[in-house]
């Protein structure tokens, strides 16, 4: 019974997100939130009926079947049809009698990344994009978005219906854009799902299965515009590369308590299969001249999947982190640098780096202060361990830091 | 934070002279400062290196090609840092690989 419900929950996940797209393609953006109304009634009824009755051969279908008739009992009984509807129209007036929502597979796919385009466009920028992704595009439910984000429903609801109020009166349309914009407004998408992944990936909640979710989201919404061709691009292989090399590891990294540091990571626990799935998407990504930094993310998530240390490897991901921060600084990236500087080139000048970097509200600073002072001066790098717990977030990274400390 | 342009000049360099591995090794080495510098989030603009090659307009429309050979040490690109005043700005130019090689760093304020 558990595993059915588990079953129900994923389907109405994965057909809410096409739904909702099928119906606001059909009657414009203004209306999402009648369609997600609509599609939540859907659920509703299928629920009722297939606990009476048993779950249909295609439930997939009888979906369909209902959301046409909720939503065209709900746009006729309105009027919305006749009167708002059909002016905006462009094609002939016939159309009314057609106006039959195309539940094909061609027709959802094209629906979705044209939702996809929309929900990531930049007008909307901000924390609710994200959350909007996660309900329109991922239809995921307003309770886990909460959790994800650390926060309660009835700001998420607020921030979702301030970013739908937003597609409204910034007017965005429901279409790809045109063939010029395409590249660009990819950056766009391609910046939101990579977010997902990390807000999966790196996520402060505890619930490992909502975060993996997030995880395996984004990267279904990456494999949707490596399927369509002027979204296939080097960059969207490159991100499609990173996702599945951090993927790999998922099993590796995670116990019951808490995360598992790269380095005591069994790499026995790594998923070859997404290793290699990588590597697939990395050369993909190496075609034309565009360096992005999905490229450099890839290929040092990729040097990360060999455990063997060598020179070469030190070399090339420092190397790339010297690349991806001139691209774009961030304190984290300048702290994995100074720690590949530190397995490159040595301790001495990974100290003398560290010590300008002044990111002193970092525990992962003074974590590497510590690390590159031992055996240097052993007292200084105690006193930076001391400010690393001080300044540690939770329970079992203050307990490794002590441990750390316990060792001198 | 003002911004700063360092202006690169040095000899130039022939390529015939160095072997792959040296040349591997130079091009590391300017990484690695650069990447020091971008790691504090103080470059503001990156990777102009300029082309050995290149033309001199002078006054009557005389073309050469390049006053390259006249002078001791060219100018091979240029990186826009920020700082607070032009010390730090010249804090930062040190250690650049450059003046390994008989050339040096020019660190100009950018007004605005």
């Amino acid at each position: 019974m558990k595993n059915e419900e588990e079953d129900l929950k994923y389907l109405f996940q994965q057909e809410f997100a096409k739904m909702v797209a099928v119906i606001s393609r059909m009657y414009g953006l203004q209306y999402i939130e009648t369609a997600e109304d609509i599609v939540s009634e859907t659920f509703l009824l299928a629920t009722e009926t297939w606990k009476e009755k048993g779950v249909p051969p295609n439930p997939t279908a009888w979906l369909y079947v209902v959301a046409k008739q909720k939503t065209l009992q709900y746009f006729r009984r309105n009027k919305i049809f006749e009167e708002k509807v059909i002016p905006q129209l462009t094609s002939t007036p016939e159309k009314e009698e057609e106006a039959d929502l195309d539940f094909s597979q061609q027709h959802i796919k094209d629906s979705q990344l044209q939702m996809m385009f929309a929900v990531c466009n930049p007008a909307i920028a901000g924390e609710a994009q994200i959350g909007l992704a996660l309900r329109i595009l991922c239809g995921f439910g307003i309770e886990e978005i909460a959790e994800a984000f650390l926060s309660n429903k009835e700001t998420i609801n607020k921030r979702l219906f301030r970013a739908k109020e937003k597609l409204r009166s910034e007017n965005i349309k429901m279409e790809m854009p045109a063939e010029n914009e395409i590249a660009h407004r990819l950056d766009n998408v391609l910046h939101i799902i990579y977010l997902l992944f990390n807000e999966g990936y790196y996520s402060q909640t505890q619930n490992q299965i909502l975060r993996k979710e997030l995880c395996i989201e984004a990267m279904r919404l990456a494999i949707m515009l490596t399927e369509y061709d002027k979204t296939n691009l080097p960059k969207t292989n490159a991100l499609m590369a990173l996702m599945c090399f951090h993927a790999s590891r998922f099993a590796a990294r995670e116990n019951k308590e808490a995360l598992v540091l790269y380095e005591e990571q069994d790499e026995n626990l790594w998923d070859k299969n997404l290793i290699e799935q990588g590597m697939h998407f990395l050369s993909l990504s190496a075609q034309g001249n565009e360096m992005s930094s999905y490229h450099l993310e890839a290929r040092i998530a990729y040097w990360h999947c060999i455990k063997e240390d060598t020179k070469e490897k030190w070399n090339e991901i420092l190397s790339l982190y010297n690349q991806l921060l001139m691209i774009n600084y961030s304190p984290s990236v300048a702290l994995n640098r100074t720690y590949a500087l530190y397995k490159a080139n040595g301790q001495e000048e990974a100290l003398r780096e560290a010590e300008k970097l002044k990111l002193e509200s970092s525990h992962f600073y003074f974590l590497l202060l510590g690390e590159l002072y031992k055996n240097i001066d052993n007292k200084k790098a105690k006193l930076n361990l001391k400010k690393a717990f001080a300044l540690a977030k939770t329970q079992t990274e203050k307990q490794s830091i002590q441990n750390r400390i316990d060792d001198f | 934070m003002k911004e700063f342009v360092l202006l690169f000049r040095a000899p130039g360099l022939n390529k015939n002279d160095v072997s792959p591995e040296e040349l591997k090794a130079m091009e590391k080495r300017w990484m690695d400062w650069a990447g020091g510098i971008a790691a504090q989030g103080k470059l503001a603009s990156s990777g102009q290196r300029l082309s050995q090659e290149g033309k001199v307009l002078k006054a009557g429309g005389v073309i050469t090609d390049g006053p390259f050979v006249e002078i001791r040490e060219r100018l091979g690109g240029f990186f826009v840092v920020r700082a607070n005043d032009i010390d730090e700005a010249t804090t930062l130019a040190h250690g650049c690989p450059v003046l390994e090689y008989g050339g040096s760093v020019e660190i100009r304020p950018i007004y605005g």
